[in-house]
């Protein structure tokens, strides 16, 4: 599946490994939710990065304490039309501080990359190859953003004032 | 009226781009209709029993005599020649054709009208006082701040896929023509003891099948919080509202579900963490949108001029400005509701020719503005009284000035089964019948003021629990039954009806609501006593006597 960073298309460099599975030595690798929590402690000296697949109907909240050992995280849209993850990237960037990368994963489409881009997301694997050569089109289609958000893009309510301030982040 | 800017009209011309390419992908295969559902519906698109429909935003009640005659426009040249006034401050037109949507849009976008979540799992189109601005009753112009939710919520990127539609009702008059206390979130606008503006916020309103009154969640917040506040209830609700069940995913539902108290602790949680962010609205800012509503420059004028006090030794004149007049802020002038209710039409059509009508008048009488209100009438917020005869007659030409405004054949209802695809029952043609066998307006003005709501299915379209007399079409083994509620009210007082007693047939609902208003009549403590407060003083059971013991 293709992976988009910043707006790129990038290798990717995580294996994503199942429950069941034993993890590969020295790779980065990307797992779920219950191994990663059963297996925290022991995943702290692991060689390689690891990243997690965080559910988006776990309170995001609770990543905090392990923000530390993660190289990646991964949250879900299970279907396009379940929004809960865009909640998750928006706390995760702008209230938990977390600045490594945040990926969407699940079923991604290009319709929906600007407001992922918005929320906070730099890594995105679109479901359908088409959709991520129109990466580019897709996020640029507006030049006008009316409400401040986790992206830099100057908000419309200050923008009209002749002033440019940037999201909640700053 | 508030000026688009050149920010706005980018916008608009941007998502008209946006959902041509989009059409063009449906249509290539590129995307599945369960992919191109959501983006159509988000752009006001829906397909209904017979064709596409297009859901029109009226932010805030408000328009221009242009956007009106553009509205015609499309009518005539996209549909079937008319127009349906929503509950909700929209228009919808039921016959245009997919390939036609995207011009449709483009004609209307130049204009600066839109169909932007008039439908979809987002922030719909924010309500308000269809007289805002123009009543001597309110605490300041509610559609400022609507105007500052409809910038915020416009395409926001965490709110546009939540658990369900979400629907922000605005008053700034302690009488609330906005049926506030039945949206998601309902606020209501009025100063403090220190003279401050500010919100009292109440949540978890709502019809549809599981009707509830929204709960006050906080009583004051001051103005220049609206949006981290709004953003916090959002997020929780965004979070933690249900996803598993279609009709268990309002917010009122996750209101019930945890408790008011227990939502209202999490939002205020949420709120603290966001309170003095990039939402926080400066005065620089609220100044900023105050600055871009033009309002007419009044002269002054005196009240009752001697050409209106002529007038009115007309009886029809005397008839209609009884009923569709209501005063003004500035002396001199009045606002004018506009029936959409004429006696056998379809409550809240109007035709092409009507709305350029109306347009004409406002540019000739009413510094070119319209409004829209939740009852489907219009109105012309801003006209000097000595007009009145002028624009009466020329609404009586066009079929406009039926004395009806807030009578019983003053009737909401949703298109129900001539259009609507969910409908389990008609709705128009019971309201026509109503209408018809109130025609007579001595009967009329005698039972004085009388909602009635119908719906064509649970879904509540026609917001029949808040109707004084609520009908609600059922279906029970392949025919059209309906469920009688007394005493039910959108205002201030806002309550669900009780219901009456069994369904009755399609054919016996005019009777029974015949039966209901004798009844009324009859047992009322006087002239003055409206129907909603004989039924609240008597309950439902003097009627339910009366009226089964009839049928």
């Amino acid at each position: 599946m293709r992976l988009i960073e910043n707006g790129k298309l990038v290798e990717d460099r995580f294996a994503r490994v199942p429950d069941d599975e034993a993890l590969p030595e020295g790779a980065p690798v990307l797992i779920g939710i219950e191994r990663f929590l059963r297996d925290a402690e022991a995943l702290k000296d692991w060689p390689a990065p690891v990243g997690v697949i965080w559910p988006n109907n776990r309170p995001i909240a609770e990543i905090a304490p392990y923000l530390p050992q993660i190289a990646l995280i991964a949250l879900n849209f299970p279907s396009f039309r379940d929004g809960r993850a865009y909640s998750q990237a928006r706390l995760l960037r702008e209230r938990l501080g977390w600045a490594g990368p945040l990926r969407a994963v699940g079923n991604v489409l290009q319709d929906q990359f600007l407001l992922m881009q918005r929320s906070g997301f730099d890594q995105i694997q679109p479901v359908k190859a088409a959709d991520a050569d129109a990466f580019d089109e897709a996020v640029h289609r507006y030049t006008v953003f009316y409400q401040p958000a986790t992206d830099r893009r100057p908000s419309l309510l200050r923008q009209r004032l002749g002033r440019s301030v940037s999201g909640v982040a700053e | 009226m508030y000026v688009y800017d050149e920010f706005d009209r980018a916008f608009l011309a941007e998502r008209v781009a946006e959902f041509r390419d989009q059409v063009a992908r449906r249509l290539s295969g590129a995307l599945s209709e369960d992919e191109f559902k959501p983006l159509r519906l988000m752009n006001g698109v829906y397909l209904q029993l017979h064709a596409y429909m297009l859901r029109v935003a009226i932010p805030y009640g408000t328009l221009s005599s242009d956007q009106l005659r553009r509205l015609a426009y499309v009518a005539r040249t996209y549909d079937r020649g008319y127009g349906h006034f929503t509950t909700r401050q929209n228009i919808q037109f039921n016959w245009i054709k997919l390939e036609d949507l995207p011009d449709a849009m483009a004609a209307l976008a130049e204009v600066g009208v839109h169909g932007i979540q008039t439908s979809g799992n987002c922030i719909r189109n924010v309500t308000t006082d269809q007289w805002a601005g123009a009543t001597p009753q309110e605490f300041d112009d509610p559609r400022i701040w609507a105007e500052i939710l409809r910038q915020y919520s416009t395409l926001h990127p965490e709110f546009t896929y939540l658990p369900r539609k979400f629907k922000i009702a605005i008053t700034a008059a302690p009488k609330d023509r906005a049926a506030t206390k039945v949206h998601d979130v309902g606020l209501r606008l009025h100063r403090n003891e220190a003279g401050e503006l500010g919100f009292e916020v109440l949540v978890g309103g709502g019809l549809g099948r599981t009707p509830f009154v929204g709960k006050s969640v906080r009583a004051f917040l001051p103005a220049r919080h609206l949006l981290s506040y709004i953003e916090a209830i959002m997020r929780v609700y965004n979070q933690y509202g249900r996803r598993d069940n279609i009709y268990k995913a309002r917010i009122k539902i996750l209101v019930h579900e945890i408790g008011a108290e227990a939502f209202a602790k999490a939002v205020e949680a949420e709120w603290e963490a966001i309170r003095d962010g990039a939402l926080h609205l400066s005065d620089e800012i609220i100044a900023d949108i105050r600055s871009r509503f033009l309002y007419p420059d009044f002269q002054p004028r005196a009240d009752q001029p001697a050409a209106l006090a002529t007038a009115l030794e007309d009886p029809a004149f005397a008839a209609w400005h009884r009923n569709s007049v209501h005063p003004h802020k500035v002396p001199g002038h009045a606002i004018v509701t506009v029936s959409l209710k004429a006696i056998g039409a379809p409550p809240g059509d109007a035709t092409a020719d009507q709305m350029e009508v109306v347009a004409a008048l406002a540019d000739d009488f009413g510094w070119r503005e319209i409004r829209v209100g939740h009852e489907q009438n219009l109105c012309l917020p801003n006209v000097a009284q000595e007009d009145l005869p002028a624009i009466w007659r020329r609404l009586e030409a066009a079929g406009l000035a039926t004395p009806n405004v807030n009578h019983i054949s003053d009737i909401i209802a949703c298109p129900g089964l001539d259009y609507c695809a969910l409908a389990n029952a008609r709705a128009i043609p019971v309201a026509q019948e109503i209408a018809k066998r109130f025609a007579d307006l001595e009967r009329s003005r005698t039972i004085g003021r009388l909602h009635v709501n119908i719906s064509g299915c649970i879904n509540a379209c026609g917001h029949h629990h808040v109707g004084h007399i609520g009908i609600l079409g059922v279906e029970k083994n392949g025919q059209e039954f309906y469920q009688i509620t007394l005493g039910g009210r959108a205002d201030e007082h806002a309550q669900l009806g009780t219901l009456l007693g069994p369904a009755v047939s399609y054919e016996q609902v005019p009777g029974l609501i015949e039966d209901v208003v004798d009844t009324y009549i009859e047992l009322r403590a006087g002239p003055d006593e409206l129907f909603i407060d004989t039924v609240a003083r008597l309950g439902v059971e003097p009627f339910k006597e009366r009226v089964y013991a009839a049928h």
